[in-house]
């Protein structure tokens, strides 16, 4: 869960890592966007091998909401 | 797996014809300075063309085909093989490539259908064509039409599609000849993701009714209606920095090729971030890895063919070239194909 947190939070550019944590509503973030969205999946792709869909991202609302979906798919 | 090797076939040129009708993104009513900025970055297309209503797919890539015949010299009546690849047909039927082999005016022994793909339409379409030629004389010569006036499909209040796509058509000749290294071809589809990327009503699925012209919000500045294109950005991201690299690898595993030796790497534009996680996945260097998404988008069937044209003209004209292309989107399909060029036949981008 903690390097999850990590690897979420190094896709942000302005908001602080220490802002993240399991129960951030990431969406609320100021600095979430479209693309934020897609570098997600990419980090999902490139670190845990999991294929994140458009609806996994919708429904998560936090990143404990996301691990978790990537943890089952792992 | 459908790995294909096909000898005996040879790409003798190939044009590109494109609306004259310029879209600034920074004149999209929907940007502020801020996300014009982020949309740029993001996806890499500051303007696009944009076919007009009077003009089809059809058109443009008509312009592109009686060009390249010019050049070519080619006799029309020697043309065997008509096929047109695209998701905007002039009409429901009859099949587009009848209507353009009386306009084209080549001969009624010509072997003429359409095929019906999008982003990854190029690959296929080639694919079909040298295996017909296989199965011809040994002068046959075929015309590979591919092009889309997507835009025509995107809501102008849909900020997901409307910047991001632009129309173009492009014409690629080729002919049967036994002295060339032939193609390679690995070619995939998965229906489970149709939904990614889709017109919901108008085909006979769902028939056009009143229903079809409500418009529907469908998240954040994204309105459009049941006749115009949805877009799911993310499930298609996903789809492509996956499928892609491992089609790509694919390919050059099984026909044993030498990645170091390919001179270009020619993907599907779809938005220049997937793009270059898909090129950095597969290590490729960035020289090898031509765009054309800055000035004309995403142009569905139409994006390898085109970026050849305006990006690597000189080249394909003067030198021996290995190629390797990849297409990947609606359907969900993709197809990869190894292919090498010599001196081909590019004429100067057409505008009308």
């Amino acid at each position: 869960m903690e390097t999850f947190i990590k690897h979420f939070a190094a896709q942000f550019d302005e908001t602080e890592a220490s802002e993240f944590t399991q129960n951030t509503v990431f969406k609320d973030l100021e600095e979430w966007s479209s693309l934020l969205a897609l570098s997600v999946i990419a980090m999902a792709d490139e670190e845990y091998k999991v294929k994140l869909k458009g609806e996994d991202i919708r429904n998560a609302k936090t990143i404990e909401d996301l691990y978790n979906v990537v943890k089952s798919k792992q | 797996m459908a790995f294909l090797s096909v000898k005996n076939t040879k790409i003798k040129g190939i044009a590109a014809c494109v609306p004259k009708h310029i879209l600034e993104n920074k004149e999209f009513p929907l940007f502020d300075a801020e996300s014009l900025v982020a949309f740029i970055n993001g996806t890499g297309v500051e303007r696009k063309r944009k076919a007009l209503s009077d003009t089809c797919t059809s058109d443009l890539c008509m312009v592109a085909a009686e060009q390249l015949i010019k050049d070519l010299q080619w006799n029309k009546e020697d043309i065997d093989v008509l096929i047109f690849v695209s998701q905007t047909p002039d009409y429901i039927l009859p099949a587009t490539a009848c209507v353009i082999q009386e306009r084209l005016g080549l001969s009624i022994d010509c072997y003429a259908m359409d095929i019906s793909l999008g982003c990854s339409g190029w690959v296929y379409g080639l694919q079909v064509v040298s295996s017909l030629l296989q199965n011809l004389d040994k002068k046959a010569k075929a015309l590979l039409l591919v092009g889309d006036t997507i835009l025509k499909f995107c809501s102008e209040s849909d900020k997901s599609t409307y910047p991001l796509f632009g129309d173009a058509g492009t014409a690629t000749a080729l002919e049967y000849n036994e002295n060339t290294e032939g193609m390679y071809f690995d070619m995939h589809t998965d229906g489970s993701g149709y939904k990614a990327i889709i017109i919901d009503d108008g085909g006979f699925r769902k028939q056009v009714s009143e229903e079809s012209f409500k418009i529907h919000h469908r998240g954040e500045e994204i309105f459009s209606n049941n006749l115009q294109l949805i877009l799911d950005g993310m499930d298609v991201f996903s789809f492509g920095i996956q499928r892609a690299p491992q089609s790509v690898n694919a390919l050059i595993e099984h026909f044993q090729l030498d990645k170091e030796e390919m001179d270009y790497f020619l993907f599907h534009q779809a938005n220049l971030f997937m793009n270059e996680k898909i090129r950095k996945k597969l290590q490729i260097p960035p020289e090898k890895v031509p765009y054309s998404l800055k000035d004309f988008g995403n142009t569905s069937s139409a994006t390898i063919p085109l970026t050849m044209v305006t990006q690597l003209q000189k080249d394909l004209q003067s030198r021996h070239l290995k190629n390797i292309a990849c297409g990947f989107g609606v359907g969900l399909s993709w197809a990869s194909v190894y292919f090498e060029t010599n001196h081909i036949v590019v004429p100067d981008l057409i505008e009308i």
